[in-house]
Formats: C-alpha cells, structure tokens, sequence
C-alpha cells in the first residue's frame, strides 16, 4: 500500500503540512517494500487549481491512500473518483503520521474544507484569492 | 457638447473609434462616477467593463435595453473514444483537466477554452461545448450608447466577457470604466484603449495604487492624465507625485458631503451646478490633452 503524506519537506522526519494542494513535498510510503520516495508538489506554484494540480500527481503515483490536513473540493472529488482515501492529521511528523494511520488512529475525511484555505503564508488562514 | 474633436483623433483601430479608459488602481475612489458623468457632459458612450459588479447603470439608467449572452468552449469527452492516455491533462496549463483511474475529469471554471487538448488528443475523444458565463446589455441614455458586461455569480473569468464587450464597441468616444486593481480585467480593458483617465484619492492606498496604474498604462505607451476625486484642500500628496513624475492633471473634485448625498440617490453630480462646472472643465481638458498626444 502506498501513502502519501503532504509534507514540508523531502524525508519522514519532515514535519506534515497541513496544507494539500499548496505543500512543499509528498512523502510517499510503500508499507510493502518499505520505501520512501519524494515528489516536488506542482501545485504549489500553480497559479490556480493547486489542488487539482497536486491532486493529478498524488493519481499519477499510484497512491492508495493520502494523509494530510485541509483538502478543498476538486481535490476531495478527483480522489473519491479514483478510489483513494483521505485521512486528516495535524501538524506532527511524517513518520508519526503514518504511525498513527497504521494503528488505525487517523480520522477519514468524508467532507470537503473551505477552498483556498491553504493560500497566503501561515495555515488555515481564509484568503480571497485565485486569480 | 456638440463638437467634440475626439472622433477626427483616429485611433489605432482606425474605425472611427476613440476609447478612452478610465481606471484607478485602487477601489472606490470614483471610477464610476467619473465616467459616468463625463459621458453626460461630453456625449461619450459609456461602457462598463467592471464585469464583476457593474454599477454605472444604476445612475445612467439607460432604456431599451438589449442582452446578449456570453459563451465560452469547454472540453466534452467521448468516453467510448477515449483511451485514457492522460495528454490532455498533460497540455492543459490552467488544471482544468484530469486523468483519474476511471476517466478524464473536467474542471470547467478553471478551462479557458484554449482548444489544447482538442490538439493534442489523437483518438478524437474532445469535442467543445458552450456554456454561459455572463451576458452583455445595450441600451440608451438619450443619444448616448450605454453597454455593460456582466459576468455570472459564482464565475471567476471575467476577460471572456470583458473581450466580448470591447470587440463590439460603437463609433465614436467611448469612456471605458475599467475594474479596480492592476489585474488581467484591466490589462484586457486596457489593450482595447486608446488613451487612460486615471481616478485617484489624496489617501496612502489611493497613491500606493495610483503609483501602480501609471506603471500600467506607461507599459502600454497610452497618453493619460489624473483625476483628483474627493480632494481635501489640506492634502496635496497627489500634486506632489504627479508633479514630479510630470503628469497632467486633468481635474480636480473637490469631497463634499452635498456630493455624497446625490451620489447616494443614485443620481448623477453634475446635477449640482459647481460639479457641472468642474467636469466641463475636465472635459475641456481631454480635448486638449488627448488628439496632440494621440499622434
């Protein structure tokens, strides 16, 4: 199984970003092979659509599951769509975070947040944006 | 009123056409109100390409009026087509389109209808369809031609309907009342204009964004002037920097609570006599200003 992990940066002791669509990195883990691979997130530069951006990438890989802190909609729906799940964590490291996930801790997102929520500097802050 | 110099200027169209847009940089400093009482006074049309909350025709309140509404193309997938290779996700620069494990998903407030992945699709799975993202209204305010775009709720490309608008516009002077900002909305307004009235407050965001949009209009060479709106007679910040950048000033109005109250009632300024003066003096101004500098 492979999971996906939106981080600040490239390893598991990286530090989780609670941001989707707007994250540094993925750290993607392979519990069968115990592998760790990293990807660039695209989205982050992107001028609009970062979600769907990352979201393409996150499909591309083969990813079974996704662990991370606010998804908006498009994201949220492109995953449903490929029958890949979505778990919600907070801010802790990437390693514990797929701990947590293995000992079946992490809540599933069945819901959507806000859309742009990870726009702006800092997280979660609301930001009229999008051009 | 009459003989107005404006038509014999030209302008890089060449249809007879002189567009003049009216933009400020910063929001609410009077955009609207300038426009719309200088076409009464100059006998300009008026053309309202703040597409997103057009307001002018709240004081003009033209009659007659025409629809027209505005479509852009979209993607459709012919699933039975489709091999699901992924190159039209790939092309498409703005995420609009995406390969899942089952389909190709479209996103279609975020297409803006670039054709590329019709291109590069090499099983002829994407056909386009049309959606309505807005409309445009004509109508009349005694001889002068009043149009607006409107762009739908819930839209966020405005620049279809902008475009639309500007590419039918009539002959003659048409004072184009642009959206606040420096952004895409103006920039196309803006490559439609053959001169730029700039609207400006004696405020710290008023200058920070005057600033801005005389960077814009120089960037696309147009010939421009200030104006000066709710001007405190204690604050000469405006003065000062268009002095030194050497930029004429085409009027100044001055911030009255008698003014206020008019506008509130969606009525027009120039309805008081001292206002009235004021725009006929700016009015003088453009014609000055604007043929010598068109050349």
């Amino acid at each position: 199984m492979k999971i996906a992990v939106s981080s600040m940066s490239k390893d598991l002791n990286s530090m989780l970003d609670v941001r989707f669509g707007r994250c540094n990195y993925f750290v993607i883990y392979d519990t069968e092979e115990g592998l760790v691979k990293t990807i660039e997130n695209k989205g982050q530069m992107s001028g609009g659509g970062a979600g769907i951006a990352a979201a393409q990438q996150i499909i591309d890989e083969d990813v079974d599951v996704v662990i991370t802190g606010n998804m908006g909609l498009n994201a949220f729906n492109l995953f449903k769509n490929s029958d890949i799940k979505v778990y919600r964590c907070g801010s802790i490291k990437v390693e514990t975070a797929v701990q947590l996930f293995k000992e079946g801790k992490l809540e599933e997102l069945t819901q959507a947040g806000p859309a742009h929520a990870g726009m702006g500097m800092g997280t979660g802050r609301r930001f009229r944006g999008g051009r | 009123m009459q003989g107005w110099a404006w038509e014999q200027a030209g302008d890089s169209e060449g249809e007879g056409r002189l567009n003049i847009a009216i933009l400020s940089g910063k929001g609410g400093t009077g955009k609207t109100t300038i426009s719309t009482n200088l076409s009464v006074i100059t006998g300009a049309n008026y053309i309202d390409c703040d597409v997103e909350e057009p307001n002018g025709f709240i004081f003009l309140k033209p009659s007659q009026i025409k629809r027209e509404e505005v479509k852009v193309d979209y993607p459709v997938v012919d699933s039975s087509r489709c091999t699901l290779c992924g190159e039209c996700a790939k092309v498409c620069q703005f995420n609009a389109l995406v390969k899942t494990k089952k389909d190709i998903m479209l996103f279609e407030k975020l297409c803006h209808g670039c054709h590329a992945c019709g291109i590069v699709c090499k099983q002829s799975a994407l056909t386009f369809g049309k959606r309505i993202i807005g409309t445009i209204e004509e109508g009349q305010y005694g001889n002068l031609i009043c149009k607006r775009g409107i762009l739908n709720v819930g839209e966020p490309m405005a620049v279809p309907v902008i475009r639309r608008l500007l590419k039918n516009l009539p002959t003659g002077t048409n004072l184009i009342d642009c959206a606040p900002g420096t952004s895409c909305n103006v920039v196309s307004s803006l490559q439609y204009a053959d001169g730029a009235i700039l609207v400006t407050e004696p405020s710290s965001f008023g200058l920070h964004d005057l600033k801005m949009a005389v960077q814009l209009v120089r960037s696309f060479n147009l010939p421009f002037g200030v104006v000066i709106n709710k001007h405190n007679i204690e604050d000469d910040r405006i003065q000062t920097y268009c002095e030194k950048e050497n930029i004429e000033i085409l009027g100044v109005i001055p911030y009255r609570r008698e003014a206020a109250e008019v506008y509130s009632s969606g009525k027009m300024i120039v309805e008081l006599p001292e206002y009235k003066e004021i725009f006929e003096e700016i009015a003088e101004r453009l014609r000055e200003v604007f043929p010598w500098n068109l050349q």
